[in-house]
C-alpha cells in the first residue's frame, strides 16, 4: 500500500436502516488490507459513533475518507443544527437525543467520549445553524 | 463453548444461526446501551440485551461479538433480522430477564469447564 486511497460515503438523515454501513465497508476495507486488529476496532467504534451522530443529530451528510500507509483519516460533515457548546457535548452522559431514540438503545451520551478515546487525533468543527464536521486520525 | 455448543443446549431460542459457529464464546456481557456497548462489548463475546434492532446488530458486528441472546422475549423485526443473516450473527432468545438469562450461560460454562 504505498499511495492513498480515497472513500465517500453518504449518510441519510432517516434512514436508520443503513446507519452503521460507512463504518462497517471501511472496517472490511481495513481487515482486506491486513491493518492490525486494534487500530480496526479503533476506526470501526470511531467512525460508527460519528456515523450515528450525523444519523441521529445531524440530519444527514457525507464522510470522506483517507486511508494512508500508516493511518486514516476520516471526515464526518453534515449541516445539521450544529453543536453550540463543544465542551457541553463533549462529556460523558450529556445527550439531547430525543425519547423515540433513546428508545432504540442510542443516548447514552458516550458517542462523542468514544470517539476521542478510540482516535489519536479529534476535531470538531460547528456553526449553530449551518453544520457539524468531526475529524478523526486513527494511527495504524 | 462454541456458538455451536450453545445452539446444541437449547438453553435460548436460535432465531438465527450465523456464520462461524464453530467460533469460542469469550465473556458473557450484558449492556442495553448501544455507545457503551460499543466500547465495551468484548471480542467473541456473548452479549444479552433487550435491544432487539438494526444497530443493535450493527454495534454486535463492529465488536466481533460471537452471539447475541435477546432477554424478556425481545424479537428483531424484519429488516433487523435481515441484517442478522447478511452479517452472519448468530441470535437467540428466551423470555428470561437478562440476568438470569446470562447466569444460565454462566452456570453451564463454569460446569464444563470443572
Ligand atoms: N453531528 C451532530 N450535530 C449536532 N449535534 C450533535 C452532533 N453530534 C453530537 N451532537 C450533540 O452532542 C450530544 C452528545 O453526543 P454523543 O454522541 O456523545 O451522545 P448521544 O449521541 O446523545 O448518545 P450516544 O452516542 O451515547 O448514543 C448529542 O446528544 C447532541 O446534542
Ligand atoms: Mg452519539
Amino acid at each position: 500500500m504505498s499511495s492513498s486511497l480515497r472513500f465517500e460515503y453518504q449518510v441519510s438523515g432517516e434512514d436508520f436502516t443503513r446507519a452503521g454501513e460507512a463504518s462497517s465497508d471501511i472496517k472490511h476495507k481495513l481487515k482486506q488490507m491486513g491493518v492490525n486488529p486494534t487500530a480496526v476496532r479503533k476506526v470501526a467504534i470511531a467512525m460508527y459513533e460519528g456515523e450515528i451522530n450525523m444519523v441521529i443529530h445531524g440530519g444527514g451528510g457525507e464522510i470522506l475518507v483517507d486511508i494512508l500507509p500508516d493511518k486514516i483519516v476520516m471526515d464526518l460533515i453534515d449541516h445539521g443544527p450544529g453543536i453550540a457548546d463543544i465542551d457541553l457535548a463533549m462529556q460523558e452522559g450529556y445527550s439531547t437525543a430525543p425519547d423515540q431514540i433513546r428508545s432504540l438503545g442510542f443516548g447514552a451520551g458516550m458517542g462523542l467520549p468514544n470517539m476521542k478515546k478510540y482516535s489519536d487525533e479529534m476535531d470538531i468543527f460547528s456553526t449553530v445553524g449551518e453544520g457539524t464536521t468531526v475529524h478523526m486520525v486513527v494511527n495504524f | 463453548m462454541t456458538v455451536k455448543e450453545l445452539m446444541d443446549l437449547h438453553l435460548y431460542e436460535l432465531v438465527n444461526e450465523g456464520e462461524n459457529t464453530d467460533r469460542e464464546i469469550s465473556t458473557p456481557y450484558c449492556c442495553d446501551l448501544l455507545s457503551i456497548a460499543m466500547s465495551s462489548a468484548p471480542e467473541g463475546g456473548i452479549w444479552f440485551t433487550v435491544m432487539a434492532n438494526l444497530n443493535t446488530l450493527a454495534v454486535a458486528a463492529l465488536t466481533e461479538t460471537a452471539c447475541i441472546v435477546l432477554a424478556h422475549n425481545a424479537s428483531l423485526d424484519e429488516g433487523a433480522l435481515a441484517k442478522a443473516k447478511s452479517e452472519g450473527i448468530t441470535v437467540f432468545r428466551t423470555e428470561l430477564p437478562v440476568f438470569d438469562a446470562a447466569v444460565l450461560f454462566y452456570e453451564r460454562v463454569k460446569n464444563a469447564s470443572v
